[in-house]
Order: structure tokens, then sequence, then C-alpha cells
């Protein structure tokens, strides 16, 4: 009764059983961490030590600690904004657009690549927080609530607004989906916990599995609402980045003001998305010993989704530039010509060198399947793609119509301490993660065991 | 959680086995009470005769509450209770709408379907679930059969299961 496709690679190897699934996942959770998992939590949790004192300098002294003036009111923060909300948006297309397109090798990457998608967000929501200076008057200007000026509401024609909707929106119903991908499992450490007699572990699991039984009747509203889950987080993923790409777009900011921006940020944001999932997922699968659950063929169809988001993306930056030209509008030229030959030229290269050029390397099967230079490539990328957010931002609000507003934006150990309080916040909620949490969604990958796993010779 | 009942316990270790036997259970009037595995076996559902979750439409009426809600907010909001002109538009434009109302139609349908499905399945943290046998989290398939819902005897039940393909039959009582 075998029913194993001899035409696809197997996305499990090693001969697995449903049993070995249990145990490979979970004993992580119920192991104490090692050495390394310190290490890395330690330095993870030096750097928010670190960048949280930058924040609270900035909050105490006013958004003047940052390097921004007149000219460049927006730099660091924004760039650091549009890049973490890009890198989560690879979470929510493998679990739900590739959910909807019945794709398999989806399920041994899902929780962790969703896991980067919250702590992505998260990440991404400390920058406008902390540039409105008194976050805690955001409320009052980012939600439209009953005010003291009777009431003027929130101006619900800003993209700056919908962001503040969309952001949050997308937060959150990522962080239900992720949650009610984790309740069968969090049911199998608990039924492990109790064999094992920790009833401690046992009572804390099995509140967060919400009392989870297992049976068919629940599995059937389980899959009912995933699938309705994967089915609004789709159009939900491809607004967010919209809606951020018009923060941009709707301004007439020469550089800014093409309707190009939509389709090509959400491209940027999966191609940048990918590459961090790679990055988290070589590193997690090597301390876990995941090789057999997150195999190279896992590794190599991300690098196919990677060649594709690239080349995206490379077209978008022609065509852009080409409009530019064809569109005939001074300045809108000059910004072009200025990314390429201005002070900035440096940021412009590295570029289009790490987003253009280096995604193209993966069409040789050899790179796509080797796990250093994949690994490389893929902070190659997120590197590349913090350029462009910041040759998108920077180069284009530096020089605009008028040369006598012209400046240079130099950032200030605050502007890079935000970014490294995001980093620390970031690593220190993964591996918190990746140390409570199964890092594998068990039940999904329980289910392709018969079908997709090579079987022992 | 009623007490003194008793069952009979199946164990499968393979889904399209215990697919086969829940059919061939159910053929000889076997009523059973509840099927418990360690992930989604597709068509059990099916075999065991349950009615399509109703879930997606509860979905989609918090998702046209959410719609309405977050259409009405604005067109009040910015349209009669403080008129302002903004980029000359006027008032209550809807275009510009649009995104915070997809927004909260996304939200509200998540939120509203997931706690449908939290009441529902009488799922709450605190609670311990009935549990047959703690393996049906691992990898094994759990049927339960209530002996009081069956005219037949735990022995010729048990024997039904066997013949089906249970690895293993056990009683349990609560």
């Amino acid at each position: 009764m075998q029913a194993t496709s001899s035409l696809r690679e197997p996305l499990i190897t090693g001969g697995k059983t449903v049993a070995d699934v249990s145990h490979d996942i979970s004993r992580h959770v119920e192991a104490k961490p090692a050495k390394s998992w310190w290490m890395a939590f330690g330095v993870s949790l030096v750097l928010l030590i670190y960048g949280f004192y930058c924040v609270c300098y900035l909050l105490w002294n006013g958004i003047g600690a940052w390097g921004l003036n007149k000219t460049v009111g927006w730099a660091w923060d924004i760039t650091n904004f549009v890049w973490w909300v890009g890198i989560g948006h690879a979470g929510t297309l493998i679990s739900a657009v590739l959910l909807l397109f019945r794709q398999k090798w989806r399920m041994s990457i899902n929780r962790a690549a969703e896991a980067m998608t919250i702590f992505a967000v998260i990440c991404a929501a400390t920058f406008p927080l902390v540039h409105m200076g008194r976050l805690w008057l955001g409320f009052y200007w980012a939600l439209p609530l009953p005010n003291a000026f009777g009431s003027l509401w929130a101006n619900f024609n800003s993209p700056l607004l919908w962001d503040v909707f969309a952001i949050s929106t997308y937060f959150s119903v990522s962080l239900v989906f992720w949650y009610i991908g984790l309740i069968p499992d969090f049911a199998v450490i608990r039924d492990r916990a109790v064999r094992q007699g920790n009833k401690v572990r046992a009572l804390i699991y099995n509140g967060l599995s919400f009392g989870w039984d297992g049976a068919a009747k629940t599995w059937m509203r389980y899959e009912s609402v995933a699938l309705i889950l994967a089915g609004l987080s789709t159009p939900l993923v491809l607004s967010v980045h919209t809606i951020v790409s018009m923060d941009f777009a709707t301004s007439v900011v020469p550089g800014w003001h093409t309707t190009i921006f939509p389709p090509y940020f959400v491209a940027g944001a999966i191609f940048s998305g990918f590459a961090m999932v790679l990055t988290l997922l070589i590193i997690t699968r090597k301390v876990f010993k995941l090789e057999d659950y997150i195999t190279i063929y896992h590794l190599e169809l991300m690098n196919i989704i990677i060649i594709v988001t690239g080349s995206v993306v490379g077209i978008a930056y022609i065509t852009e530039f080409f409009i530019a030209w064809y569109g005939q509008v001074p300045a809108e030229q000059y910004a072009f010509y200025n990314r390429m030959q201005g002070p900035y030229w440096w940021a412009y290269w590295s570029m289009m060198t790490c987003n253009v050029i280096s995604p193209q390397l993966f069409w040789f099967k050899k790179i796509r399947t080797s796990i250093v230079s994949t690994f490389i490539l893929s902070i190659i990328v997120n590197i590349g793609m913090w350029f462009e957010r910041f040759v998108i931002i920077v180069t284009s609000l530096h020089r605009e119509y008028l040369p006598s507003g012209w400046t240079m934006f130099h950032p200030t150990m605050y502007d890079i301490g935000e970014y490294v309080f995001t980093f620390g916040l970031f690593f220190t909620l993964f591996f918190l993660f990746a140390k409570f949490f199964p890092v594998i969604n068990m039940a999904e990958v329980k289910s392709i065991v018969k079908s997709s796993s090579e079987k022992k010779h | 959680m009623e007490s003194n009942k008793n069952f009979v316990v199946g164990i499968f270790n393979d889904e399209d086995v215990l697919l086969h036997a829940v059919e061939g259970i159910r053929g000889k009037g076997v009523k059973i009470q509840e099927v418990f595995s360690p992930f989604p076996v597709h068509g059990l559902d099916e075999v065991l005769g349950y009615k399509r979750s109703r879930l997606p439409i509860a979905a989609f009426l918090f998702g046209m509450t959410g719609t309405s809600l977050a259409l009405l907010m604005q067109i009040w909001m910015l349209g009669y209770d403080w008129p302002m002109i903004i980029g000359g538009k006027d008032h209550a434009s809807l275009p510009p709408f649009i995104p915070v109302t997809f927004e909260l139609t996304v939200l509200l349908a998540a939120f509203g379907m997931v706690i449908t499905f939290f009441i529902v399945s009488d799922m709450k943290p605190y609670k311990w679930p009935r549990q047959f046998d703690l393996r049906s989290t691992d990898d094994k398939h759990v049927m339960a059969i209530d002996l009081a819902d069956n005219k037949l005897s735990k022995d010729e039940i048990g024997q039904i299961l066997k013949d089906n393909g249970a690895s293993e039959v056990n009683e349990k009582n609560f």
C-alpha cells in the first residue's frame, strides 16, 4: 500500500517513522539547552541590552539623537522598518500561499518561517513607534480614538495610517495562524511529559495546547480553520507590502513617485524573506540535527524562489530606470542619475550587485545545492535588500527639487544602536522559540511520512 | 464528563488500514464514538459520516461585520463627525478607505473564526481532554467505541476491531 512517487525527491530522509518525528523534534524542547544555545542566546541578549540603552537614550533626549536633518527626515528608521517587514513576508508565503498550492515541502519549514515573520514584524514595529519620540502618545496619533480635540480623527486618507492597520492586522493574524499550527504539537509534548512523569511540563503544555484531543471532528474543524486562515493571509501579505510601498509611492518625491512600487516591493519582500529563512534554517538544522527533515532539497526549492523573486526585483530596477529616462521628467531623471553617480553611488552598486547579480548564481545546481554557498548568498541578499531600502529612501530624499536643501545623511551611534536593538530582539525571541517550542510542525510532517519519506533500505 | 462509561479502544498503526476499518466497523452496525489521530487523516471525516464544518460561514459573517464596521467608522468620522478637505478630495471618498476596510475585514474574519473554533470544539487552556490512549498524539490512531451505544458485547466488538486490522484492543473506563 505504499504510494511513493519515483519522480519526486523524498522530503524526509533517513527512513523516519511517525514515532521518530515526535521524538526527534520534541527532544529539543525536553532536554536542557546545549552550551551553543546559551552562547548564542547570551550574545543576542547583550545586543538587546545595548540596543535598549540606545532606545532609552533616544526617548529621553529626543529624535535629535539620530542623524536626521531637515532634508532627510526619514533614514535608517524607515529603512530598517521596511527591511524587517519584508523579511516577515516569506513566513506567510510559505505557510499560506504554499498551503493553498498544496506544496508539501513547506511542512518542514513553515513553523520556523512563521516564527520569523512574527519576530520580524515586532522588530519592524519598534521603528515607527520609537520615531514618534513620545511613543506613549502613539495610540492617540495612530488609532482613531476619541481625543481632547473633540474629536479630530486620524486621517484615513494617509498611507501611514493604512500602515498602522496593515501591520497590526498582519501581526495578529500571523500570530493566530502560527499558534493554531502549534496547538497539536503542544499536545504531543504534553503527552510525552505525562509518560515521562513530568507533571509541571504536562500542565504547562496542556494549557498551551488548549486541551487538544486530536479527535477526528476537531481535526476536521482545524483543517477548515487552517485553510480559511491561509486564504485570508494570502491577500493580507500582499496588502501589507503594497501599503508599505504606498508610504512612498503616494508622495511626489522624485524616485518615490512611481506606480511600480507595490509589485516591486512585494517581490523584494519575498526575496529577502526567503534569504532570512535560509540563514535561520541552515543554522537551526545544524544545531538541532534536523538534516533529515530540512533537506538539501528544501534548501534548493527555496533557492529557486530566490531566483524567481530576485529576477523580478532586477527587472523592476531596470523598468524603474527606463521609465525615469522615458518619462522625461528632469527631477526624476536626476534622481536616478544621482543614485548611480551621486555621493551614495556605493549604496546603489552594492544593491545592484547583491540583489541582481548574486541570486543569478543559483542557476547553477552546484551552488543552489551547497549549504555553504546558500548560507553566504542568503546573507548577501539581505545586505542587498537593506541597501535597496536605503537607496530608495535616503538617496531620493537627500537631493530633491531644491538644490539649496541638498545635504547628506550620516548615521549616529543611536541610529545604529536601534538597528542593533532589533537584531538583539529578533534573535533573543528566535532562540527562545527554538528552545521552548517545537521548531518543525510535527503533525504536518507526520501526515507525509508515508508518502514522501525515504524508505529504509 | 459522564462517569462510569465503558469503552472498547482499538489501536491502529496505519491511516489507510484505519480508513477501511472505519467503513468495515460502521458497516457491521457498530457505533464509533470518536477516532483520535496524531495528524489529520484525509477522508476520515467522510467515512465517519461527519457533516462539513460550517466554520467558513462563520468566517464570512465575521468578515462582513468587519467590512461594514470599517466603512461606517471611516465614513462617519471623516464624512460627518469632523469633515475636512484633504488633498482636495470629497469628505467621504471611498478609494482611500479601502485599505483599512480590507484589513479590518481580515482581522475580524480571522479572530471571529478562531474564537468560534475554540468554542465549538470546547477547547480551553485549563481543560484536560479525555484521553483514551496517550499514544494518539504520537503515532497511533485510537478508535473509541462506547459500550452503552452498542448492543454488541465487549468481546464481539473487540473481535470486529481485530478483524478490521486493529493492532491492539483495550478497555478504558471513565
